[in-house]
């Protein structure tokens, strides 16, 4: 069997079910053989769309999503997917071609070191010097990818491992020196951490990525409502917790909600469950905490007291250590009553915030648009976004209600991953509605996914607040550059109803909220693509906002 | 503008890591330390008791906090085995050193003889303006010696960075 059968037959039996990729001189055996392939191929326009799309479907389906490019720009236009994945830690396995092993450190044609380029935004990364390496080597990066702290992994293979033959042996179990995913949270660190939270007053839980990533969505619920305690989240953990849940208070953060970033400052004990401490969620670190206690639940043990020093620390799948404490919880007589002061002081930011925040006076806004779409789409709606003001925005006014069901660029920031991702979620989940929360700037770098919308029958909806502006950067050059504007006009250009027009798919124009709520239900009645095009006001900013370097303390709520 | 704490006390340690003896296991430690700020003062590379294995040792000036997570950080990648950070007092661990000094008229040449045997060093080469000597010892060891004969002229230096086991027991 050839090298490129034997990787083909190892992502069979791995359960792969779709790959999305592109061709290329290094590649092309592994795509003769992907001709005999029973999973489905989807060819993309730009690698990075592939390797968006392959994590877009890994954050639906939580296991590996898979991509292929060939060697030189094929590989490197896979890395900003890829750097995205490692940020966001999703399982993705990226398959490269390379040059022939006797041309490597020729500088061959299309030659580039991929597995140095890669090192820092991988978990892993495989290259196999002969074809009978290929099935374990496979068989390895899916586990390496899905287990512990997910993330991309590699596998660079030479076009002549491809094409040699070798007698394959496909192995049932493997074992990875030196990587020991699997750890259970100390009995005793558990102990303590109970008794924090028994003595705490005010209590509260901070979500992230780690309960999506770990799927512990009615374990993260059953513990918050078994001690009554508020619930924030990252961005990253957004809809870890449904945001329509009576002790929901949503993200934190630069642009988190205005009641998460004041309660949280006022909380005596945090419990963090699978979150790093980023600067976007918790602001300046020493300040961030402060005189409070933290118990820090991770699977990753080098996540404790990088950002913040931690009081007690749980490493393990937030799942199982969740579970744990939810057991130790049931046998404590809870006293915490559901009006005791601490969740009335919810309930009082939440209405103040609402009587206080006030919309951008103008008949269509991000906010009204994104109210209109969560009313009409159904709870189970697939939403992933772009980046930017946007993304903000979707944070700020899309409530998730079906947990996990969210997906974005957080960690890296990527723009372009919100439309390619949403494809990929789509190809897991075909039968749910996914829309791409998007604007003008992010889309434009990945709207020729369109392409692979249309043809492959991936149809989703492009919800794009087109103001025609790099729309973040052009607020902070109002708030901190004195309005001095560089580089941000894209002066009503393109068209996206013809460019929708142009790939066959749906394009419709929504100047009002009528119109709107007209096209946002063609959308969803549609059998292909639909891009709805909104025009809001270029001078609509996203707040609140806590400045870069200061403390959610010093949260700005509107201009 | 992000600084995590307040300033912590740096100090000297030895970190011992047994690694998978296969190649790009150097490059990924090494990339680590970099992409991290991680500061090396040394690093060393070697075959262990078991073929398939290496053990590295390095040396770092680092506060605890650092420590911890640069220990953390090499724990986390896929070809480490296992590492430890060593208690000196419960080490043995040694460098070597070849020091190439000035040495032309006969006295400077005799002290260069009587130093190295006080250090229990060896000439390794003598040439005609030149001794070469070999020193082994605690890193400490080696610049005591290197400061002594600094005033003659050391035209070239080559340390090895520091070897590590810990003191008794069997175990790797």
């Amino acid at each position: 069997m050839t090298g490129a059968k034997a990787l083909i037959q190892a992502l069979e039996k791995e359960g792969v079910d779709v790959v999305f990729g592109l061709p290329g001189g290094a590649n092309l055996p592994i795509y003769d053989a992907l001709v005999d392939a029973n999973f489905r191929h989807i060819l993309v326009r730009h690698e990075q769309s592939a390797a968006h799309m392959a994590d877009g479907y890994a954050r639906m389906k939580r296991k590996a999503g898979v991509c292929f490019a060939t060697s030189g720009p094929g590989a490197t236009n896979l890395i900003t997917g890829i750097a995205t994945a490692y940020a966001d830690s999703s399982p993705i396995v990226a398959v490269t071609g390379q040059v022939p092993l006797a041309m490597i450190g020729k500088d061959a044609f299309q030659e580039t070191d991929i597995i140095g380029v890669a090192n820092p935004c991988t978990k892993y990364s495989f290259q196999p010097r002969a074809a009978a390496e290929i099935p374990e080597m496979i068989k390895k990066a899916v586990y390496i990818a899905e287990s512990g702290r997910p993330g991309p992994v590699l596998v660079d293979i030479p076009k002549d491992v491809q094409q040699s033959t070798a007698e394959m042996k496909f192995p049932e179990l493997i074992k990875v020196r030196g990587y020991n995913p699997n750890v259970e949270a100390d009995l005793s660190e558990m102990a303590r951490a109970v008794e924090l939270l028994l003595n705490a007053e005010r209590p509260i839980i901070m979500a992230g990525g780690g309960v999506i990533l770990s799927g512990a969505f009615s374990e993260l619920q059953a513990l918050a409502e078994l001690i009554k305690i508020p619930v924030v989240t990252t961005f990253k953990g957004k809809g870890a917790f449904p945001e329509n849940h009576p002790l929901a208070m949503g993200p934190i953060g630069m642009h988190g909600h205005a009641e998460a970033n004041k309660i949280i400052v006022e909380a005596d004990c945090i419990v963090a469950v699978g979150a790093r401490f980023s600067d976007r969620s918790v602001g300046k670190f020493d300040e961030f905490g402060k005189g409070m206690s933290i118990i820090h639940l991770d699977i990753d043990p080098a996540e404790i007291g990088k950002n913040k020093s931690v009081d007690v620390a749980l490493v393990g799948d937030v799942k199982s250590s969740l579970r744990t404490l939810v057991k130790m919880f049931s046998k404590k007589m809870i006293k915490k009553d559901s009006d005791n002061p601490w969740l009335k002081r919810r309930k009082e930011l939440i209405q103040y915030y609402a009587e206080t925040l006030k919309d951008y006076p103008r008949e269509i806004t991000a906010r009204k648009s994104l109210k209109k779409l969560r009313e009409l789409l159904p709870a189970n709606a697939i939403v992933t976004t772009e980046v930017g003001q946007c993304q903000m925005w979707a944070s700020l006014h899309f409530d998730v209600i079906t947990p996990g069901t969210f997906f974005s660029s957080t960690g890296l920031g990527t723009m372009g991953f919100g439309f390619p991702a949403s494809i990929g979620a789509k190809a897991a989940r075909p039968n749910v509605p996914v829309v791409d929360i998007a604007g003008d700037g992010s889309f434009n770098m990945t709207e020729n996914s369109l392409a692979v919308s249309v043809l492959d029958k991936l149809p989703v909806i492009v919800f794009l607040m087109n103001n025609y502006m790099l729309g973040m950067v052009a607020q902070w050059q109002r708030t901190f550059y004195n309005r001095r504007y560089s580089g941000v006009h894209q002066y009503n250009c393109p068209d996206y109803v013809k460019i929708a027009d142009a790939y066959g798919a749906q394009g419709i124009r929504a100047e009002s909220m009528h119109e709107l709520e007209k096209a946002i239900k063609a959308a969803l009645k549609s059998d292909v693509a639909t891009v709805i095009d909104i025009p809001i006001d270029p001078e609509e900013d996203v707040y609140p906002f806590v400045a870069p370097g200061t403390g959610l303390k010093d949260m700005i709520v509107g201009a | 503008m992000f600084a995590t704490t307040t300033v912590q006390k740096e100090s000297w340690h030895i970190v011992s890591a047994l690694v998978e003896n296969k190649p790009g296991v150097l490059f990924r430690v090494t990339n680590l330390f970099r992409a991290r700020s991680f500061n090396i003062e040394s690093i060393t590379v070697g075959s262990t008791e078991q073929q398939d294995l290496s053990r590295m040792t390095i040396t770092t000036n680092s506060d605890e906090k650092t420590l911890d997570q640069l220990v953390k950080q090499l724990r986390k990648l896929i070809d480490v085995i296992e590492v430890k950070v060593l208690d000196t007092d419960k080490t043995v661990y040694r460098e070597l050193a070849l020091i190439k000094i000035k040495a032309v008229d006969p006295t400077t040449r005799s002290e260069i003889v009587n130093y190295a045997t006080i250090f229990r060093g060896n000439i390794l080469d003598i040439g005609k303006e030149t001794i070469t000597v070999e020193i082994t010892g605690t890193p400490d060891k080696i610049d005591a010696f290197k400061n002594l004969v600094e005033h003659y002229g050391i035209a070239q230096l080559s340390r090895t960075g520091v070897s590590a086991l810990p003191r008794g027991g069997v175990e790797s």
